[in-house]
């Protein structure tokens, strides 16, 4: 059966066709069709930023319903670690591990703790050095995207080792089972900051019936979470993540933790764009490892927090000074690096491809600068497409004629 | 043949410009399908190229010709020429200033780099006149 997934839809009432979310994609996989924001999902890398972006809350991410939890018998939650940045005052992690139980999930199973054997088995491999450098992290799935539609030629440098919240998923169910909980009992819901991830683990996992069986939102949960939380008065010692888990939920946070001198960590779309591009024209061939994260200040700025992300920054940070608890090992959980490796490599996309024949590709190519010299070259919008390259290569590829304001003006 | 050209103006003030040409020029391979292999080693001497153009000769032109199966670049400029092309091919020689070295650039790979990625160089040059190389990479 053929999945369609999306992670953000339009609330088609509340759109009222500005350019807004069209001029800030970063993927240019947003045109205005019939005075409405049309997402071209093909190029859509899930980052959220038309979300961020939409004055009038019209683009909606899509999340799995809280509901779903209740038709699992035996239930468990992977927090992330940004989670525990939302909460005013949170000196002690528990308080949100037992506040999910409390919620009704029979487990909890912290995302950062599989973030710090993510962060063991990652040491090990970097130091082998077979992997090409600088190697890219590939935790943001957002950027993993954003590699693999836009960026191929950098695609052998990524991590090959599956992110956090998969490792928590594969760990937690393997843990569930040989305490004799039947496999078919366990549900695992993944608490997500952001639609990257609500969608990355929805296409590999929740679509395969794999370890992940839903994927629930970080502010959909907030309310719920902090009602249950308030409730309790001395929370036990539940939490098996330490420091260093916690400040992966941070840009930066991944690449301190691997402990190696020579590295760069970044976030933001245009921060993350412009790296690339310097990456890709062989800049930055000195440094061994870069972490790129698509929000502002890492996962703390995904679109399903709550929390401005420069605070919950803050208090992540003050929270990790009080946990004492030294990073976990893969000999801590019985692991080998077969546990984390990814199965396959991911296919890169050919959806810029302007067609599958390169000869056919260049004679479109050729027309597409043939009407570029028509066009005013002012990215105006008004076309509906962000930048009047854009809307060349759309008319190219699709047929019609240019629709241009200017070239109307002119005549 | 029929080809897809590009011209572009490297300013010759500003080392974070440079890598502009290289950008749309990369565009334009992926959207033909062209192997990642094959777009890196574009990537890497057209920036090469640029930033020459930059630290020695106060910018310059760059002429891109894109064709099937392979790309031609033209990087000309009226710099101060290159006297000794051969030292200049050496791997770590460089007349880049002291000022040029402090911010990173000046290592002597410029030249060496362009040639390592590209499958063909020519470089024509006449002392207080100005420099053309050219590269061919084949896809």
């Amino acid at each position: 059966m053929a999945v369609t997934l999306k992670t953000v839809v339009l609330d088609s009432e509340k759109c009222i066709g500005c350019i807004t979310c069209m001029r800030r994609c970063p993927t240019e996989a947003i045109r205005i069709v019939n005075g409405k924001a049309k997402i071209l999902y093909d190029k859509c890398i899930n980052c959220g930023e038309c979300v961020r972006s939409c004055k009038g809350g019209a683009k909606r991410p899509v999340y799995d319903s809280f509901d779903l939890v209740e038709s699992y018998k035996y239930t468990i939650a992977l927090p992330s670690p940004s989670l525990f940045g939302q909460f005013n005052n949170l000196d002690d992690p528990n308080y949100v591990i037992e506040g999910l139980l409390a919620l009704g999930f029979d487990e909890v199973f912290e995302v950062g703790l599989a973030a710090e054997l993510v962060t063991d088995c990652s040491k090990r491999l970097m130091e082998k050095k077979d992997l090409v450098r600088p190697v890219i992290s590939t935790a943001c799935p957002a950027v993993a995207e954003l590699i693999l539609l836009k960026f191929h030629e950098l695609a052998d440098h990524m991590l090959p080792v599956y992110a956090p919240a998969k490792i928590a998923a594969k760990l937690a169910k393997k843990q569930a089972i040989e305490k004799g909980v039947p496999a078919d009992d366990i549900g695992i819901f993944f608490i997500s900051p952001c639609p990257a991830k609500v969608y990355s683990l929805h296409k590999e996992e929740v679509s395969n019936e794999k370890y992940i069986s839903g994927v629930l939102s970080q502010s959909d949960i907030y309310f719920r979470l902090v009602d249950k939380m308030n409730k309790i008065k001395n929370p036990r010692k539940l939490g098996k993540c330490g420091y260093s888990g916690l400040g992966w939920g941070s840009s930066g946070g991944e690449s301190n933790s691997l402990g190696l001198g020579n590295y760069i960590h970044c976030s933001g779309v245009r921060n993350v764009l412009g790296l690339l591009t310097e990456m890709s024209d062989g800049k930055l061939d000195g440094a061994d490892f870069v972490e790129l994260n698509m929000c502002p200040g890492g996962c703390v700025g995904g679109v399903l927090n709550v929390e401005n992300p420069f605070i919950a920054r803050n208090r992540m940070r003050q929270l990790a000074e009080k946990m004492r608890i030294p990073p976990a090992t893969m000999e801590d959980y019985g692991l080998d690096e077969s546990f984390f490796i990814w199965d396959k490599q991911p296919a890169p996309s050919t959806s810029f491809r302007l067609d599958s024949d390169r000869f056919a590709a260049m004679q479109k190519l050729m027309k597409v600068e043939e009407y570029l010299k028509k066009l005013p070259g002012i990215d105006c919008g008004a076309c509906g497409a962000p930048t009047c390259r854009c809307h060349a290569e759309d008319v190219v590829v699709s047929g019609g004629t240019l629709d241009c304001v200017k070239l109307e003006e002119r005549k | 043949m029929e080809c897809i050209k590009f011209e572009y103006d490297v300013d010759g003030e500003n080392f974070s410009s440079a890598g502009n040409a290289s950008e749309s020029v990369k565009r334009t391979l992926k959207q033909m399908g062209v192997s990642p292999v094959s777009v890196r080693r574009v990537a890497i001497a057209m920036y090469e190229g640029e930033i020459n153009m930059v630290i020695h000769a106060h910018g310059g032109k760059a002429e891109v010709e894109i064709y099937p199966d392979r790309i031609d670049i033209y990087l000309k400029d009226r710099g101060p020429g290159i006297a000794d092309i051969d030292l200049a091919m050496k791997a770590g020689y460089s007349t880049a200033t002291e000022n040029i070295r402090s911010l990173g650039f000046g290592a002597g790979m410029g030249l060496p780099n362009m040639k390592k990625y590209s499958d063909e160089m020519k470089i024509d040059s006449t002392v207080g006149v100005g420099t053309t190389v050219f590269l061919r990479i084949n896809f």
